[in-house]
C-alpha cells in the first residue's frame, strides 16, 4: 500500500506543477504530457496502482461512467441541463451499441453547490465506484476542488465550460473554451467595431478577475480604454448601485462576466433604468440561452454574447441534437453552449475509447490526441499538447424569442491556447505564473 | 450533579471506556473500512470535534452560536497556508499567480514555519472570539443576539475571504496541497496517521470538557445558561466566563479545522459561511446537547445520512435531509441521546433514571431554554 | 478607483447632484425591499419568538405566484394589462398564509419557547420546499414577464430617472405597512393579536383564544413573505434557491430594529438601505455589505436591544 501511495504521488509531483509554478520558459506545456510516463520508468517496481483501478470499470459488459454536477443548491439552475445533455449523448451511444460493444452505465453524484463536497464525490467516483471517466462540473472553483483528486488517484474528467484557462491537467479535457476561445476575440470584436471604452463588470471570483486582468492587458495593447472596473458578490441581486456607477463612468460598452442569477437582476434592473442596448451595449460571457430564458429576452434585446454555440447554429448535426434533446426533456426546454460541450464530451471520449480499444486513462488520452468530431457547433478537434478543443467562436445578439442572431463567427475552429502564448500583450500577464 | 462528588473514581472509569473506543477505531477501523469510507468518517469526526465545541457553548453554557464555521476556516486556513507553502516550495501559491501577485505577502511569511502555523490554528479562532466576545458580552448581549450577530460574523468572513482573492485564493479556496511537515499526503499511511490523530484529539476533547463540565466551573456555566442574572447576583462576572468559554470553544473548532483540511483537500469560504455553521448546531441538536457525547453522534449520523442519501438519491435527497431533521425536532426533542435516555428511563422507572442516565436526564428540562431572549 | 462621484462630473457632463438624488433614491428602494422581506419576520420572529428559516423559501413560494399565473393564462402574450401580476399578489398571500399556518399547526404549535427547535425543524421545512420547487417548475430559473405599465421610469432630470418597478415595491410597502397597522389597532383580531403577544397569561385569561391567534399571527408572517416573493420577480431571479438570498438580511433588519418593534424594523430597514448604497457606491458591493454588517454589530453592542427598545419592565 505504501509503497503504491508514493509512486502515485511521484507521478502527479510534476502535473502539479503548471499550475503552482512560475513558468519562466514553457515547461507548463511540457510537463503534462511528460507525467504521467517518466515516475512509472524511474520506479518500474510499483507499476500496479493506476491500471488497477480503470480495469475494474468493464465488468460484465458494461461500462460504468461518472456524472458529477450540482444537482441542488444555487449551481442547480445551470448544472441539471448540462447533466440532462450528458445522459442524453450516453443513452444515444447506448443505443448505437455502446462503446466497444459494452453498454455505458452512469453513477450520478450531486455536488450540491459547494466544492469540498465536489472533492469528496470525485473521490467516490473514482475509488468506490471506480468509473472510467467522469463527465462534470461548472464552476472554477469546483474544477479546481477535484483535479488535485483527478490527479493524485489518475481518473479521467471531462469538463463542459468555458474558464479562465491557465490550466492544463493531463488528467482533464476541457471541452469549454478557454480565453482565446472566447473572451479575446470577444474584445478584439468590440474594438473593431469601435467600442473601445470599455467597462468591466463581473461576478466576485476567480474567473471574471482572470479575464478582466486578461481584458485589460488587451485593451492596453489595443488600443482599448477601461472605463471601470466592478466586482460584485455571487448572488447580488441589486444592481442599483452598480447601474449609477455605470452612468457616470458612461462606457461605449459593458463586458460582463457575471455569473448565475446575478445576471437577472442586473438586467432587468438595467433595462428600468433606461439603458437599453442601443445606448450601452453589454457583451456576456457567461450568459446562455438557459439564462436569458430566466432574464427574460425583452430585457436582453439586442445585447451581446460570446459563445462556440448557440441553438441557432445551422449545421446538420446540431439540428439532429436540438431535435433529440427537445423530444427527450421537452419542446420548452432549450439548448446552449455548456450543454453542448457536455454532450460532446461524452462523444469524444467514446470515439477515444474505441481508438484505444481500452478505458485506461494513459491510453484514452492518446488516443484522444489530434481526435475530430462534427459536434453541433461545427467541427471540434482535441488538441494534442493541452487536451483542449479547437472550436469555432461566435458571437451573437439577442433576439426577442430569446435565440440568438450570430452577429459574427472565427470562420473555423481557434486553437485552445490556455496560457495565451501565441499573445504578445500577455507576456506581462504570465510574469509570476 | 452525582458524578461531581465521585470525580476521581468515575473519571478514571471514563478515560478507560474513551481510549479503549478510541483504541479500537484506530486499529480496527482502517482494516475494515476502504479507503475512501475510512477519510469520509474522518471527515465526520472532525465534524464531532466542532460539535463538542458548539455543545460547550449552547448545551452547557447557553450561548447558540451561529458562527463557528468562522472558526473552524480559520484553523483550516492557518494549516492550508502552511500547505500551500509547502506545495509551491520556493515559489508563490497557484493562486497567487493567476490573482496577479507578484510577491508572497508579508502577514504570509510566517506561516512557511509549521509550528507558527499550528500555534496560529488555536491562535487566530480564539483571538477572534476573545474579541467579539469582550464586545458582545461586556454589552450584555444576550439569547438571540448573541445568535444574530455570530450569524453576521459568518457573513462577514465569508465576504472577506471571497473578496480578498490575492490572499485568501478567493471563492475557490485552497486547495491543490501535496504534504504537510514532509509526509506526503497521498500516501495511506499519512491518512490513516491523520485519521489517528483524528480519534485521539476527539478522544481527548470528549475528556476535556466532560471534566471541565463536570467540576465546579461546569456548574457555573449550567448556571449562565439557565439564570445569569442570579449568578451575577451571587458576585460572579457571568461576561468573564462567557469570553473564555467562547474562546476556548473556538479554539477547538480551529483545531478541528486544521484536522479537516489535510485529510478532505480543501477549505473554501463556503465553509464558514451561514449554511454550514447552522448545520454545526442541528449535528449538536440532532445528538442531544448538553451531553457531549450526544453531539459526536450526531455530527456522524447527520454527516453519514447526508452522505449516503445523495449518493442513493442524488435527485431528491433534500427531502430526506429535511424530512430528518424536521422528524428530529418533533419525535426527538432531546435529541437522539434524550431519544434513547427516556427510551431507558421508561424501562426502569422513573426513579432509578437519574442515577443511570446522568447528566442528560438532569438537563433535559432547560434543554430548550437556552436561546430565550431574556430581556 | 473609477466610479467614485468626485471623479465622475468631469467624465459624462453629468450632474453630481444627480448621482447623489439617484443613490438617495437607490438607498430608500433597497431599504424597502429590505423591509418587504422583513416585515414577515417582524411577525413571526419578532412578536412569537420563532426563527423561521423557511421564511426565504415562503418568498421563494411566492415569487412563483405571478408564474403560475402568467402559465394559466397561456403566456405574457395573453395579458397585456398585466392583471396577472395584480392578481398574483392577493394569491401569493393567500397560497403563503395558508402554508404559514398549515406549519404552525403541524409544527410550530409544539415548540413555543424553544427558538431554537423552530431554526432546526424550519430549516429541515426550507431544504424541502426548495427541492419542491425544483421538482414541481425544475432547476434553472423561470420568467415572469413584469407589467409593461411598469417598465421605464419616472424622469425627474435629465439624467434623474427613477424605475417605476422601484417605485411600485415602495408603494407596496407602504400600503403593506398601513394594512398591518389598521389590522392591529382598528380591527378585534389585530387587537387580540397584541394583547396575546404583550401578554399570554393575561389574554388567555380574558378569553382570548390564543392559539387561534398564534397560528393567525404565523400566517400573516408567511403571506407578508409571499407578498415580498411577488414583487421581488420584477428586479431578481425566480428559483428555487432565491429565499437564501434574502434571508440573513432579513433577519438583520429585525434584530437591528429592535425585536418585536414594527417602528424598529421599518427604521432598520431603510437605515440598513441607505448605508449599504452609500457604502458601495464608495467601495464595492462587497466592501460595502462587510462595513454595514460590522457596522449592525458595533450598534447592537451599544444598544443591545435595537434601535427601538422595548420599554423596560
Amino acid at each position: 500500500m505504501l509503497t503504491a501511495g508514493s509512486a502515485l504521488l511521484a507521478a502527479c509531483a510534476p502535473a502539479a506543477a503548471p499550475a503552482s509554478k512560475p513558468a519562466e520558459t514553457k515547461p507548463a506545456a511540457a510537463a503534462p504530457t511528460a507525467a504521467p510516463a517518466k515516475p512509472a520508468e524511474s520506479k518500474p517496481a510499483e507499476s500496479k496502482p493506476a491500471a488497477a483501478a480503470p480495469a475494474a470499470a468493464t465488468s460484465g459488459g458494461s461500462i460504468k461512467v461518472g456524472i458529477l454536477h450540482s444537482l441542488s443548491g444555487t449551481m442547480a439552475i445551470s448544472e441539471t441541463s448540462v447533466r440532462d445533455a450528458t445522459l442524453l449523448a450516453i443513452e444515444e451511444i447506448n443505443a448505437a451499441g455502446g462503446v466497444m460493444k459494452m453498454k455505458i452505465e452512469t453513477v450520478v453524484e450531486d455536488g450540491a453547490s459547494d466544492w469540498p463536497t465536489f472533492a469528496e464525490k470525485s473521490k467516490k467516483l473514482i475509488s468506490n465506484d471506480k468509473v472510467a471517466v467522469v463527465f462534470g462540473c461548472w464552476t472554477s472553483a469546483s474544477r479546481k476542488a477535484v483535479l488535485p483528486v483527478f490527479e493524485q488517484l489518475k481518473g479521467l474528467l471531462f469538463y463542459p465550460v468555458q474558464y479562465e484557462g491557465l490550466e492544463m491537467s493531463p488528467n482533464i479535457f476541457y471541452t469549454g473554451a478557454t480565453t482565446n476561445q472566447q473572451i479575446v476575440p470577444a474584445v478584439d470584436y468590440l474594438i473593431e467595431k469601435g467600442m473601445k471604452k470599455q467597462f468591466l463588470l463581473g461576478s466576485d471570483y476567480v474567473f471574471p478577475r482572470t479575464a478582466n486582468d486578461i481584458i485589460k492587458a488587451q485593451l492596453k495593447a489595443k488600443g482599448g480604454e477601461l472605463a471601470g472596473e466592478e466586482y460584485t458578490p455571487l448572488g447580488h441581486t441589486d444592481y442599483a448601485t452598480v447601474i449609477t456607477k455605470l452612468k457616470a463612468a458612461n462606457p461605449q460598452v459593458v463586458f460582463s462576466t457575471l455569473n448565475g442569477d446575478s445576471n437577472v437582476a442586473f438586467f432587468k434592473q438595467l433595462k428600468d433604468a433606461g439603458i437599453t442596448s442601443d445606448k450601452m451595449q453589454t457583451l456576456s460571457v457567461s450568459v446562455a440561452e438557459e439564462e436569458v430564458r430566466g432574464i427574460g429576452a425583452e430585457n436582453m434585446l439586442n445585447h451581446l454574447t460570446a459563445w462556440n454555440y448557440f441553438q441557432t447554429t445551422d449545421t446538420p448535426a446540431n439540428k439532429k441534437f436540438v431535435e433529440a434533446y427537445k423530444k427527450k426533456f421537452g419542446a420548452d426546454r432549450v439548448t446552449d453552449d455548456p450543454i453542448e460541450a457536455g454532450y460532446f464530451g461524452v462523444y469524444l471520449w467514446s470515439k477515444a475509447v474505441e481508438k484505444a480499444g481500452s478505458i485506461e486513462v494513459d491510453k484514452v488520452r492518446e488516443a484522444a490526441k489530434n481526435l475530430e468530431f462534427d459536434a453541433p457547433g461545427g467541427k471540434v478537434k482535441v488538441d494534442e499538447k493541452n487536451q483542449h478543443v479547437w472550436k469555432t467562436v461566435r458571437i451573437g445578439k439577442v433576439r426577442a424569442d430569446g435565440q440568438f442572431d450570430e452577429v459574427w463567427n472565427s470562420g473555423g475552429p481557434v486553437k485552445p491556447d490556455p496560457y495565451l502564448d501565441g499573445y504578445d500583450w500577455a507576456k506581462d500577464l504570465k510574469k509570476g505564473r | 450533579m452525582e458524578q461531581r462528588r465521585s470525580l476521581t473514581g468515575a473519571a478514571v472509569r471514563e478515560s478507560a471506556v474513551v481510549a479503549a473506543i478510541c483504541l479500537l477505531m484506530i486499529v480496527v477501523l482502517p482494516l475494515v473500512l476502504s479507503e475512501f469510507r475510512l477519510a469520509l468518517l474522518a471527515k465526520f469526526l472532525t465534524f464531532a470535534i466542532v460539535a463538542l465545541a458548539i455543545d460547550l457553548a449552547w448545551g452547557y453554557t447557553g450561548m447558540l452560536s451561529l458562527g463557528h464555521g468562522v472558526f473552524f476556516g480559520l484553523g483550516a486556513y492557518a494549516l492550508a497556508m502552511h500547505m500551500k507553502l509547502e506545495a509551491a516550495k520556493d515559489g508563490l501559491p497557484d493562486f497567487m499567480g493567476w490573482s496577479g501577485l507578484r510577491e508572497l505577502p508579508g502577514f504570509w511569511a510566517p506561516f512557511d514555519n509549521g509550528l507558527f502555523a499550528l500555534a496560529m490554528v488555536v491562535v487566530l479562532p480564539a483571538l477572534l472570539a476573545a474579541g467579539l466576545g469582550i464586545l458582545i458580552f461586556r454589552g450584555r448581549v444576550q439569547g438571540v443576539y448573541f445568535s444574530i450577530i455570530t450569524q453576521a460574523l459568518a457573513l462577514i468572513a465569508t465576504l472577506v475571504f471571497v473578496g480578498q482573492q490575492p490572499y485568501t485564493g478567493g471563492t475557490n479556496g485552497m486547495t491543490n496541497f501535496s504534504t504537510l511537515f514532509g509526509l506526503p499526503l497521498i500516501e495511506t499511511s499519512t491518512q490513516i496517521g491523520l485519521y489517528a490523530v483524528t480519534v485521539i484529539v476527539l478522544g481527548l476533547t470528549y475528556l476535556a470538557l466532560r471534566f471541565l463540565t463536570g467540576s465546579r466551573a461546569g456548574a457555573i456555566l449550567v448556571a449562565i445558561r439557565d439564570s445569569e442574572s442570579r449568578l451575577r447576583f451571587f458576585g460572579y462576572d457571568p461576561a468573564l466566563v462567557k469570553v473564555a468559554v467562547f474562546t476556548l470553544s473556538a479554539a477547538i473548532a480551529g483545531i478541528a479545522g486544521a484536522l479537516f483540511v489535510p485529510q478532505v483537500g480543501i477549505i473554501t469560504p463556503a465553509n464558514m459561511g451561514i449554511v454550514p455553521s447552522i448545520e454545526m448546531v442541528i449535528w449538536v441538536a440532532v445528538g442531544g446537547r448538553g451531553t457531549l457525547y450526544g453531539p459526536i453522534l450526531g455530527a456522524i449520523v447527520v454527516n453519514g445520512a447526508k452522505s449516503g442519501l445523495s449518493e442513493s438519491f442524488p435527485d431528491f435527497w433534500q427531502y430526506f435531509l429535511g424530512a430528518m431533521f424536521v422528524g428530529s425536532v418533533v419525535l426527538f426533542p432531546d435529541g437522539i441521546v434524550g431519544a434513547v435516555a427516556r427510551g431507558v428511563k421508561k424501562l426502569k422507572g422513573a426513579r432509578s433514571a437519574s442515577l443511570t442516565a446522568g447528566a442528560t436526564a438532569h438537563d433535559l428540562p432547560s434543554a430548550g431554554r437556552p436561546l430565550e431572549a431574556k430581556s | 478607483m473609477e466610479g467614485l462621484p468626485g471623479s465622475t462630473p468631469r467624465r459624462t457632463g453629468g450632474n453630481v447632484l444627480d448621482v447623489y438624488l439617484l443613490q438617495a433614491f437607490n438607498g430608500l428602494s433597497v431599504g424597502s425591499i429590505l423591509l418587504l422581506v422583513a416585515l414577515g419576520l417582524a411577525f413571526s420572529f419578532g412578536l412569537m419568538g420563532v426563527i423561521n428559516m423557511a421564511h426565504g423559501e415562503f418568498i421563494m413560494i411566492g415569487a412563483y405566484a405571478p408564474y403560475v399565473l402568467q402559465q394559466a393564462v397561456g403566456g405574457a402574450n395573453n395579458d397585456p394589462y398585466g392583471l396577472t401580476f395584480l392578481a398574483a399578489i392577493p394569491l401569493a398571500f393567500l397560497v403563503t398564509a395558508m402554508m404559514g399556518i398549515g406549519m404552525e399547526w403541524a409544527l410550530i404549535r409544539f415548540m413555543y419557547g424553544r427558538p431554537l427547535d423552530t431554526l432546526l425543524a424550519t430549516w429541515g421545512v426550507g431544504l424541502m420546499l426548495q427541492q419542491l420547487a425544483r421538482s414541481v417548475f425544475g432547476a434553472p430559473n423561470v420568467q415572469v414577464v413584469s407589467p409593461s405599465w411598469l417598465n421605464g421610469g419616472l424622469e425627474v432630470t435629465q439624467g434623474l430617472s427613477l424605475p417605476y418597478k422601484r417605485l411600485f415595491i415602495m408603494l407596496l410597502v407602504v400600503a403593506c405597512v398601513a394594512a398591518i397597522w389598521a389590522y392591529l389597532t382598528r380591527s378585534s383580531a389585530g387587537r387580540r393579536m397584541r394583547a396575546v403577544m404583550q401578554n399570554r397569561d393575561i389574554a388567555s385569561t380574558l378569553g382570548v383564544p390564543t392559539r387561534q391567534v398564534d397560528a393567525s399571527t404565523f400566517g400573516l408572517g408567511a403571506g407578508l413573505a409571499g407578498v415580498a416573493g411577488c414583487a421581488l420577480t420584477l428586479l431578481g431571479p425566480i428559483g428555487p434557491a432565491l429565499g437564501t438570498y434574502y434571508i440573513v438580511d432579513a433577519f438583520m433588519v429585525v434584530v437591528l430594529g429592535g425585536v418585536g418593534q414594527l417602528l424598529g424594523t421599518i427604521a432598520a430597514a431603510v437605515l440598513i438601505g441607505l448605508a449599504n448604497t452609500s457604502f458601495e457606491l464608495w467601495s464595492s458591493a462587497t466592501v460595502g455589505k462587510a462595513i454595514v454588517l460590522v457596522g449592525i454589530i458595533f450598534f447592537l453592542r451599544w444598544k443591545p436591544a435595537g434601535l427601538v427598545a422595548l420599554r423596560s419592565r
